[in-house]
C-alpha cells in the first residue's frame, strides 16, 4: 500500500487494473466518467459574468434552463442548466481530479527535474528548452484537444475509455479517428535528426 | 450523495492518471510515437477489465442499467476524433490528463487548459452554424455492440450473450496489452531479439 501511494510511477499491470476499477466504480456508482464536457461548463459561467443572458431560468425547457446559444441550449438545456448549478456531479468530479492530481504528484518520493515538468526531454531535443515556444504549442494543442472532443461528443474518457468499455461504436470510431492522426503525427513531428 | 461520489471517485481517478503516468507528456508522447508501450499496455488493460467487470455486474444485476450512457455515433466523431489526435499528439495532453497535469504544478498544462477552453467556446460558437452540415450525418446513433438490456440502446450483435461478447473483447484488449513490448523500444536490436526469442 505504502509503495502504491508513493511510488512515482506504477507498473503497467498496477496501472492498468486502478484505471479499469476508476471506471466501473463511477458507472456503478453514477454514470460514466468524462471530461471535456465540462470545459463548455466553465466557459459557460465565464460567459455569464460577461453576458448575464447566457443562461436564463425557462419553465417550458426540460432541464427548466434555456440559452440563447444553440449548443448550451441542446438537449433540452441541459448544459445550460449545468452553467447555471455548477454545484453537480460532472463539475465537482473534474476538480476533485484535479485535486487527486496535486495529492499523487506530492506523495511521490521522487521529485521531477525542473526542465521536465515545463517540457519533456522528447520535445527539447528536437525544439529546445524556450518555454514560450513550449507554451505557445501546448495552448494550440489544447484549443485542437477540446474543438476536436466537442465535436465528437466526447474525449479520450468519455469516448474512448468509458465508450469502449460499453462497447459503444462510437467509442471505437472516436479511438480509429484519434489513433490515425495522433501515432503519425507524433512519429513526423518527433523524429530525430538525421 | 451524488457529490460525495463525485468528490471521491473523481479525487481517485485524477491519482490514478497522475501515477499511471499519463498526466506526463512525455509517456503520451512515446506511446504514439510506438516508443514505449506502458501507456497502451495500460489503457487496453483498463478498457478490457472494466468492460468485462461492468456487463459481469449488469448480468448479475450489480449494475442499474439506467447509469450507463451511450453516446451518438456520427460523421464528427471520427473527424472530432483526428482533431483531438493532432491535439494530443503535439502537447502531450488530452483533457483529463491536462487538468491532472495542472493539479501536479507542471508548468505547461495551463496553457493546455487555456487552449482548450478557448477550444470549447469557439466550437459552442460554431455548434449553430455546424450542427446541419455532414458532420452531424449519423452512422449509427447510440447503438453498441453488446447487448446491454437497455433500451435506450439497440445492439450491433444481440444475438450473441452480451457478456460473452464484451467478455470475450475485454479478454482479447488484455492480452494485447500483456503481448505488446514490455521495454521501451530503443533499437533494432531489440526488435530483433524478440523475433529470435519467439522464433526459438
Amino acid at each position: 500500500m505504502k509503495k502504491l501511494l508513493f511510488a512515482k510511477q506504477w507498473n503497467w499491470k498496477v496501472s492498468g487494473i486502478m484505471l479499469g476499477i476508476s471506471f466501473v466504480l463511477a458507472v456503478v456508482a453514477v454514470k460514466p466518467i468524462g471530461v471535456s464536457t465540462q470545459f463548455v461548463i466553465l466557459d459557460g459561467i465565464i460567459m455569464d459574468l460577461f453576458a448575464g443572458d447566457t443562461v436564463v431560468e425557462d419553465a417550458e425547457a426540460a432541464s427548466g434552463y434555456s440559452s440563447p446559444n444553440a449548443y448550451l441550449n441542446k438537449s433540452g438545456g441541459k448544459y445550460a442548466k449545468n452553467i447555471a448549478k455548477p454545484m453537480n456531479y460532472s463539475f465537482i468530479f473534474v476538480l476533485a481530479m484535479v485535486a487527486g492530481g496535486f495529492v499523487a504528484a506530492r506523495l511521490s518520493t521522487s521529485k521531477p527535474d525542473t526542465a521536465d515538468q515545463l517540457s519533456p526531454p522528447v520535445w527539447r531535443k528536437k525544439f529546445g528548452s524556450s518555454p514560450v515556444k513550449r507554451c505557445a504549442v501546448v495552448f494550440i494543442g489544447g484549443f485542437l484537444v477540446l474543438f476536436g472532443s466537442r465535436l465528437a461528443g466526447g474525449c479520450t474518457s468519455g469516448h474512448m475509455m468509458s465508450g469502449m468499455m460499453q462497447t459503444s461504436l462510437s467509442g471505437y470510431l472516436f479511438a480509429a479517428g484519434a489513433f490515425a492522426v495522433a501515432v503519425p503525427t507524433a512519429m513526423l513531428m518527433y523524429r530525430k535528426e538525421k | 450523495m451524488e457529490l460525495i461520489f463525485a468528490i471521491l471517485i473523481g479525487f481517485f481517478f485524477g491519482f490514478v492518471l497522475q501515477k499511471v503516468g499519463a498526466a506526463n507528456p512525455q509517456k503520451i508522447i512515446d506511446m504514439l510515437r510506438l516508443k514505449d508501450f506502458h501507456l497502451m499496455k495500460a489503457i487496453f488493460t483498463g478498457i478490457g477489465l472494466s468492460s468485462l467487470l461492468l456487463f459481469t455486474f449488469l448480468a448479475l444485476g450489480w449494475a442499474d442499467v439506467g447509469h450507463l450512457s451511450v453516446k451518438s455515433a456520427y460523421v464528427g466523431v471520427i473527424i472530432g476524433g483526428a482533431l483531438m489526435g493532432l491535439g494530443w499528439a503535439i502537447s502531450g495532453f488530452c483533457p483529463g490528463t491536462g487538468l491532472v497535469a495542472a493539479g501536479a504544478l507542471r508548468k505547461d498544462a495551463p496553457f493546455f487548459i487555456l487552449g482548450g477552453l478557448l477550444g470549447a467556446f469557439i466550437f459552442t460558437l460554431l455548434y449553430g452554424a455546424l450542427k446541419a452540415t455532414a458532420l452531424f450525418t449519423t452512422l449509427g446513433g447510440k447503438v453498441t455492440l453488446a447487448e446491454t438490456g437497455s433500451e435506450k440502446y439497440s445492439a450491433l450483435l444481440p444475438t450473441f450473450p452480451a457478456l460473452a461478447l464484451a467478455g470475450a473483447l475485454g479478454i482479447l484488449f488484455m492480452a494485447i496489452a500483456w503481448f505488446l513490448p514490455n521495454e521501451p523500444v530503443h533499437s533494432a536490436r531489440s526488435l530483433d531479439d524478440t523475433i529470435v526469442s519467439s522464433g526459438q
